[in-house]
């Protein structure tokens, strides 16, 4: 059984077709990257998974369990856990909260506990101290636990974003253009963070990129969308010589003139 | 070494509730002595009350609007409605015994909290500004119904006031009960519930889709922020022998937004200090400028709100929080850093 499918999944933002029959399987441990032109519907597809939006028509079935209409926390609960485009970190928060907010989800603990400050909640409180600890150390910003989100350097934001993901404990993590703005040294880093914790926490990644070398290097299936609907699909090789790819990103000339 | 650290944890902690414990035992018997040796005359001692009223109800609204960051303008009327529910019994069946004055307490802040629960369904899916006009849409509504309560029941008294409520409250039950809210409300912002009403304050979207139930702790926030006002709203019926519709209106609902917001959004010392200087303050001004300060009421409102979001749109407390009301677990923890106005928000 995979661990996600989805299925003719449709998106109407009014008279705009914005996802159009998408369909995507994804196996256990897979990393598939999710490429196309500014505009092609990626980060719809993410907001449909998600439960941001409700899709038109279509299902999504994550381990044999249609998430359609289920709230966005209960999909999240299930384990699906995301970053965003344009980052949105608790800023104000301190770098250590931002994690801690998240691990509540899988270690709560009731009212009364809280309020009065039970030895339960001591108990809990430690558990998700040490384990918020861990994460930040994944990303290297144990260091910075103490500081306001909004104080850390843009790739750093970037990196707590996947801490924070990863307080959820997915099994699926969806990545939306996790090196949008770094330079090659951080996307180079980010790239082996990324294997890493695919790697430790048994991790199934789907990402949505336009860096190409970082897509490349890391996928082992991609597909291609345009205009709402999926071009291409296949491994690196087969995708970037895709004819129908070069068209969408380069225009129908670039095609011509190449042969 | 974890379980070292642990240990260590655990030491600080004991240190700090005894340091905290010691220090509000002390502040209550300087208090007492103060006015034993009469140099706190019955009109301050008043004040004293009111000011300590006054930082429940506020403490209220700052878990609302400083920390789950939902703006509310209607946080009168719960207190007005702990005011005349807790009021009402006390009137009618009790003849000043403590056990009906606690059940009372017990009865206001339910009552706020209940109405609060059935409020907040639906307006607490609007956004900021959208449920501050909703929430002060409900404050109107409840202080015209407050005016005419007699028409239901007479001795509600309506637009004449309501009098004859046994005064129980004192100096005594008041200072424990706001210590008592003090740290309830500390415990829970140093607790899951303070992080998730942050993350919400913060991103709502972001903490939708990474888990968090946005709407069960928006609720929360809500309903236990007016339980909070209900209970101040109690002690106040308890301890002053007049109630007025008056007293819960419109303008006073501004009074604690522009406490939880002069202290700085998100800062439970700030809350604190400035809803007792704030009471101090306008009793001050009340004696400077004798009749003439209740015309002048809304223009000294206007220009303090106007010059402090000019001058310190951060509110005055922000970024300093007092340690000594959070665990020492929590040190690397949110604390002091200040939210922003909803106003402000983009």
């Amino acid at each position: 059984m995979p661990l996600l499918e989805v299925r003719d999944l449709c998106k109407d933002f009014g008279g705009l077709r914005a996802v159009s029959n998408f369909q995507l399987k994804m196996e256990q441990g897979e990393i598939v990257g999710l490429i196309g032109p500014n505009g092609a519907g990626k980060t719809t597809v993410f907001n449909l998974i998600t439960g941001l939006i409700p899709p038109t028509s279509g299902s999504i079935i994550f381990q044999g369990e249609n998430l359609v209409g289920l709230p966005p926390y209960r999909i999240a609960a299930k384990g699906i856990a995301r970053t965003f485009q344009n980052i949105r970190l608790f800023k104000d928060m301190s770098v250590l909260d931002n994690v801690r907010a998240i691990l509540h989800v899988h270690n709560g603990y009731g009212f009364w506990d809280a309020a009065l400050h039970s030895p339960r909640f001591a108990k809990k409180e430690e558990e998700i101290l040490a384990r918020a600890r861990e994460l930040l150390e994944v990303v290297n910003l144990e260091t910075r636990s103490r500081d306001p989100a909004r104080s850390l350097p843009y790739g750093d934001q970037r990196r707590l974003e996947i801490a924070r993901a990863l307080a959820l404990r997915p099994k699926l993590l969806l990545l939306d253009e996790p090196a949008a703005g770094m330079n090659p040294r951080e996307v180079a880093s980010l790239t082996e963070l990324i294997r890493f914790i695919k790697d430790k926490f048994q991790l199934t990644v789907l990402l949505i990129e336009h860096q190409m070398g970082l897509v490349m290097n890391l996928c082992e299936r991609i597909v291609v969308m345009d205009f709402g609907e999926i071009i291409a699909e296949g491994t690196p090789h087969e995708v970037s010589n895709n004819p129908v790819v070069l068209e969408a990103y380069l225009g129908k000339g670039a095609v011509v003139n190449r042969c | 070494m974890e379980r070292y650290f642990c240990t260590l944890l655990r030491r600080r902690e004991r240190v700090r509730l005894a340091l905290l414990g010691g220090l509000l035992a002390s502040l209550y018997g300087a208090l007492k002595l103060l006015s034993l040796a009469g140099l706190i005359n019955e009109y301050w001692q008043r004040v004293l009350d009111q000011a300590l009223i006054t930082t429940i109800g506020a403490l209220g609204l700052s878990i609302i609007y400083g920390f789950a960051g939902q703006f509310s303008l209607g946080h009168a009327a719960f207190y007005g409605i702990g005011a005349y529910t807790a009021g009402i019994i006390g009137k009618v069946w009790s003849q000043g015994s403590i056990t009906f004055f606690l059940l009372a307490l017990l009865a206001g802040t339910l009552a706020a909290s209940f109405i609060a629960f059935l409020l907040g369904i639906p307006i607490l899916r609007l956004r900021s500004d959208y449920l501050g006009i909703a929430t002060l849409g409900f404050g109107v509504i409840v202080r015209v119904a407050l005016e005419n309560s007699n028409r239901f029941y007479p001795p509600l008294g309506g637009a004449t006031g309501m009098t004859g409520i046994p005064q129980v409250a004192n100096f005594d039950w008041i200072f424990w009960f706001t210590v008592g809210t003090l740290i309830l409300v500390c415990n829970l912002i140093a607790s899951s519930y303070g992080r998730a009403w942050l993350s919400i304050r913060e991103d709502e979207m972001a903490a939708d889709t990474l888990g968090i139930n946005t709407t069960r702790y928006k609720i929360t926030a809500f309903v236990l922020g007016c339980g909070l006002a209900g209970l101040a709203g109690g002690l106040y019926a308890y301890r002053y022998p007049y109630l007025h519709p008056s007293s819960f209106d419109f303008l006073k609902s501004f009074d604690f937004l522009l406490i939880v917001v002069l202290g700085g959004l998100g800062s439970i010392s700030g809350t604190v200090v400035t809803a007792i200087c704030w009471v101090f303050l306008l009793e001050g001004l009340r004696i400077i400028l004798g009749q003439a300060f209740v015309d002048w009421r809304g223009v000294i409102y206007a220009v303090i709100l106007i010059v402090t979001v000019l001058l310190r749109p951060q509110g005055l407390f922000s970024g300093k929080e007092w340690r000594l009301l959070f665990p020492s677990r929590d040190q690397d923890g949110t604390w002091g850093k200040e939210g922003k106005h909803a106003s402000l928000r983009g």
